[in-house]
């Protein structure tokens, strides 16, 4: 598998840890106990069309929003995660 | 001696270069060019190993990679490779090979008698039925008696020496297979310009146009496949990769395949490895893969002399062997026909052709009627006859249904038996990436699916069988393939072809012939001895699908993964169930193709390969002096620095009680160390640690901890303030990447708002830690621009200062629990740091020492580390609960008390004191010290040590409850020691537990 990494091009999947569900978000830090519950714990594993992050390790170390299919492994968008592009 | 070398021909032999070999401790000889397979059969050898559970008499089935039966040992030493056909390994002066599965020698194998006796006991599912019975006892003891009857090679136990690489391709257009369809597929995408790939599992490209008595572009067909050899070689942009195996497809168009660079050599070049794993990443790919032909299902089917009419073609014009003196040719497809004549033209005594279609072509007929040969039609072979190898055939009349009508009418003798059951295209890599197969009732055979990944199948793979058909379909396959990518394929390479073959005579498909009872075994699976009437009561008991009849009967299981046995063991199903194949199923193909050496995976990472070695910059010091280096996960650390005599148990207390007494310096390069930077880097640091640093002084360092998400501890160390928005954390050795990766997640994901920036800077900086009684005046040496006293250095200060011209921050931290000072400066400065502060100290008695004495201080003062912060344990668990800030939140906050997570017999971190003289060990077990042997444990024992500072062995452990202080314990360690250590839980701080001394 190879994820095509905005900064660095089309990569090994090796050079990459997964970071998780993309559409988890995290609750505030002071937010209550069932809130912190379902983001460490809860996923709905999709199988299809799913939005992951991937921390590129071996490269840039950008994390990276990836468009894959968990039934097909078809990767078809992959985006930056920055703080960069979420102050903009 | 049946098989013999023909005068002339062999289209990959080199006659001008004989040589010899050994086969099971004899002497033999071939030529240049020739496998392992072509040159015993020239040789006149029949026998090529033994069956793995009847131990039956196996020759020669096929002549590539389809073959069950001829699995050779190669190499006597510590290259021995069990396993290896002996149709794909190629002969080389000096090369040594065994035959396998039996006892005393291949010809007289002890084990054949009493099995054949047992045979029919040992039928589908006997394993289960005999021994898998109540508590398994018989399995028990049977188990070793039947691994070591039942069995391939075995392997060498010596470490493999060879060298192994791996590398990356990267291509356009990778094509799979280089015989017509691929030759013709790769000519077609060169030309267009596009990097081409072309891999195949033989030495020689060709593929059946070795075979072929086709001329194209007016060419031998042999003269066309060398000039597109040479032409692709010639070409920059072609890479060639012959002996390649493609043997796996993976996501995203990325192909695993192995290169067998070497195997075939008698002079190895050292500078050379043996195998190269290729990574191939290809644009597109076209799988010329060919096909595999089928062999046919009747009694006495594995006798040795019962071949691939495809193999006994190619043993005839590649390596010039006749597979027999005498032939008869059994098939009901037009490929039959060309064999017979081309071992009739070789010499052979071809005594019959038997088809089993009652109206054959009439060509083809009236060719062989001319040579002399019998044609029996609407004829069967029923059955073959040999004890240790075919002596004769049986015919049968066949009825409408392809099966015998009465008893046999003819017998006839013969050496050789050339079987065509039909053609199995290679499908495992377009299996691997791509839908399920699809059942072509016209081919008779499974053809591709839908692809899944950017492939195009052409050629036999694709079902075709027709060779212009087929070289249409690798250059349309690869033209497209091109053309997809960009490049301009004006030319498909279709060479003009005449091809006495070319035929439309539609297959009649040939299933398993009865067999009359007790006429003898008809085997599917030769590799894993699976009879036909293992798969039949397979059905009848019950095993109705693929899936099931494939474990239950281990068909296809082999380490030729039922190449040869798929189809026919479907179409067994299929009669037993009354159904069409398509409707029994297929399995799925999964990578290997075929078997992978364990080598080339893991190529030069081996040894002291397998992962990089971190060193400090003062790692030469270390060595120098004697220390025993200890690896610490990628990094190298002194344990413990002997001196003469001195055990490692000797050093370290002696190093210990050095610091306590005197000095001692430590190398703490390795600790991790995190530059966070920006205005919000306070805050930042407010939210990952359970204690505040937003207030944290400038010049101050403090002591963290930081929880997981889920609340348990993660990580704890010091983090410095050195201005107002730049901070240095420093991580425990272990973690140091992970706690990075974990911030910059933060940052990134979750608080995208915060302006923080953060770096390794782990090796950017060296660093010591000067402790003991004496650390000040030693340090106050080398040290003229800073004053180290309480008042200007006081504890938990980070001060700059220089050594020498050298620049370094002092941090005033304690591990050990005495007057103690860090000394980081740049890496390249660390030696020269270390050797002045070590040089300054030697008056006052200072001693280096390693990690088996920071341990030991450690453990005296009841600070946790890796052993303690387990993932398992809580703030509360270790006694850190008060660290928790309330005023502000932070990771894990929400998760950390949880019910099961306070509960009162949760595991809490304890002191333990050895009453008696020995010693505990990690891990062991803590229980009540009444009863010992029944009761459940309590907790175990996380970092024990001897303490010079008490005097007797302690430990920190985990104790359930946490106990209070004066209960006895015992330590039990019952598969190390068997001891009963009676001990007393004491606080975890052991040793000055007012801290006094660190503030000295």
């Amino acid at each position: 598998m190879r994820i095509p990494c905005p900064v660095c091009g089309p990569r090994s999947v090796s050079e990459f840890t997964y970071e998780g569900d993309a559409t988890v978000t995290r609750p505030a830090l002071d937010a209550d106990a069932d809130a912190w519950f379902a983001a460490v714990y809860q996923r709905a594993n999709p199988r299809g069309p799913h939005s992951e992050l991937w921390h590129h390790m071996g490269g840039c170390r950008s994390i990276i929003r990836v468009e894959r299919d968990t039934g097909t492994h078809a990767i078809t968008g992959a985006s930056l995660v920055s703080p960069h592009e979420a102050s903009e | 001696m049946t098989g013999f070398r023909l005068d002339e021909g062999g289209a990959l032999i080199d006659r001008a270069r004989p040589l010899s070999f050994r086969f099971d401790g004899h002497s033999e000889i071939g030529f240049a060019g020739d496998t392992l397979a072509s040159a015993l059969l020239a040789s006149g050898h029949r026998l090529f190993g033994r069956s793995f559970k009847y131990h039956r008499p196996r020759g020669l089935l096929g002549a590539g990679p389809e073959e069950p039966n001829a699995l050779m040992t190669l190499g006597d030493s510590s290259d021995r490779e069990p396993n290896i056909q002996a149709t794909m390994a190629e002969v080389y002066e000096g090369l040594s090979a065994e035959s396998q599965n039996r006892w005393p020698s291949l010809k007289h194998d002890l084990m054949a008698g009493p099995l054949a006796l047992m045979a029919p006991g040992l039928k589908a599912g006997f394993y289960y039925k005999t021994f898998m019975g109540p508590g398994r006892k018989a399995w028990d003891f049977y188990e070793p008696i039947i691994r070591r009857a039942a069995g391939l090679g075995r392997a060498s136990h010596a470490p493999d020496d060879s060298r192994y690489e791996k590398t990356n391709a990267f291509c356009d257009v990778l094509v799979v297979g280089g015989g017509p369809a691929g030759l013709a597929a790769a000519l077609t995408a060169a030309r267009s310009g596009a990097r081409v790939l072309l891999a195949d599992e033989t030495a020689a490209f060709g593929g059946s146009l070795f075979e072929s008595l086709a001329s194209l572009d007016g060419m031998a067909a042999q003269d066309w496949a060398e000039n597109a050899v040479a032409e692709l070689t010639a070409l920059p942009t072609v890479r060639l990769l012959p002996r390649t195996t493609v043997y796996g497809y993976y996501d995203g168009n990325v192909l695993g395949a192995v290169e067998r660079v070497q195997d075939h050599l008698a002079e190895r070049d050292p500078d050379l490895p043996r195998h190269r794993h290729w990574t191939v990443h290809a644009g597109r790919v076209v799988l010329a893969t060919g096909a595999i032909e089928r062999p046919l299902v009747f009694a006495g089917n594995d006798l040795p002399g019962v071949m691939l009419a495809s193999a006994v073609e190619r043993y005839l014009t590649r390596y010039a062997v006749a597979a027999g003196r005498s032939a008869v040719v059994f098939g009901a497809n037009n490929a039959i026909y060309r064999s017979a004549e081309r071992l009739k033209a070789a010499g052979v005594d071809v005594r019959a052709v038997v088809d089993a279609r009652p109206n054959p072509p009439q060509e083809p007929a009236h060719h062989i009627a001319s040579a002399g040969i019998a044609l029996h039609a609407g004829t069967l072979v029923s059955e073959a006859t040999g004890r240790r190898g075919l002596k004769a055939v049986r015919l049968a009349r066949a009825d409408a249904s392809g099966q015998p009508r009465d008893g046999w009418t003819e017998t006839i003798e013969t050496e050789l038996l050339a079987v065509s059951g039909g053609w199995t295209p290679t499908i495992h890599l377009a299996s691997q990436a791509g839908g399920p197969p699809v059942w072509s009732a016209d081919r008779d055979a499974f053809l591709p699916g839908t692809p899944r990944e950017a492939w195009t199948a052409a050629g036999a793979a694709n079902g075709t069988a027709d060779l212009a058909a087929l070289m249409a379909d690798g250059a349309r396959a690869a033209g497209e393939a091109a053309s997809s990518l960009g490049f301009d394929s004006g030319v498909t390479v279709v060479p003009t072809i005449e091809d006495p073959d070319a035929t439309a005579t539609p297959v009649r498909p040939l299933r398993a012939i009865r067999t009359r009872k007790g006429r003898g075994k008809a085997f599917v699976d030769f590799q894993n001895d699976v009879t036909a009437s293992d798969v039949r009561l397979a059905h009848q008991e019950g095993y109705r699908s693929v899936e099931h009849l494939k474990r239950y009967t281990t068909l296809g299981m082999a380490t030729d993964q039922g190449k040869t046995s798929n189809v026919n063991a479907l179409a067994l199903m299929a009669e037993a169930q009354g159904a069409a194949i398509p409707e029994v199923g297929t399995t799925r193909f999964r990578p290997p193709y075929t078997p992978v050496s364990l080598g080339a995976l893991a190529g030069r990472e081996v040894g002291a390969h397998f992962r990089p070695v971190r060193r400090t910059p003062m790692h030469d010091w270390h060595v120098a002096q004697g220390a025993d280096m200890i690896a610490a996960g990628a990094w190298m650390r002194p344990r413990v620095y002997r001196r003469d005599g001195e055990s490692v148990t000797d050093a370290y207390i002696r190093e210990a009680r050095t610091v306590r007494e005197a000095a001692g310096m430590v190398d703490v390069s390795t600790l991790g160390k995190i530059t966070v930077q920006g205005p919000d880097a306070g805050e930042f640091l407010n939210r990952v640690y359970v204690n505040g640093f937003g207030k944290l002084a400038v010049g101050k360092a403090r002591y963290g901890v930081m929880l997981r998400e889920d609340g348990f501890v993660y990580d704890d160390g010091t983090t410095w303030r050195l201005a107002d928005d730049d901070f240095l954390m420093t991580t425990t050795t272990a973690n140091a990447a992970g706690v990075l990766a974990r911030l910059e997640k933060h940052l990134a994901v979750d608080w995208p708002d915060l302006r923080v920036a953060v770096a390794s800077a782990t090796d950017q900086w060296a660093g010591l830690a000067l402790a003991g009684p004496k650390s000040r005046e030693i340090l106050q040496r080398v040290i003229d621009d800073l004053d180290l006293s309480n008042e200007g250095t006081p504890f938990m200060a980070v001060r700059r200062a220089h050594v020498g011209s050298m620049p370094v921050i002092v941090a005033r931290l304690s591990f050990s629990g005495e007057l103690a000072y860090e000394v980081h400066c740049g890496a390249r400065d660390g030696l020269a740091v270390w050797e002045a502060i070590h040089e300054a100290g030697q008056t006052s008695g200072l001693v280096a020492y390693g990690t088996e004495a920071l341990g030991t201080l450690r453990i005296e003062k009841g600070h946790v580390s890796g052993p303690e912060l387990d993932g398992r344990t809580t703030l509360a668990d270790l006694g850190m609960a008060k660290m928790a800030s309330t005023k502000k939140p932070f990771v894990g906050q929400a998760l950390m008390d949880r019910a099961a997570m306070t509960v009162a017999d949760r595991k809490l971190m304890v002191g333990l004191k050895v009453l008696d003289d020995r010693p505990v060990r990690t891990g062991a077990h803590i229980v009540s010290d009444t009863m010992p042997e029944s009761v459940a444990s309590l907790g175990h024992v996380t970092s024990p040590t001897y303490s010079p500072a008490l005097g007797c062995h302690i430990a920190l452990a985990l104790v359930s409850g946490g106990g209070k202080e004066g209960d006895r314990l015992t330590v039990v360690d019952p598969i190390r020691s068997g001891e009963h250590i009676p001990v007393e839980v004491v606080s975890p701080h052991f040793f000055d537990p007012e801290g006094d001394r660190l503030h000295g």
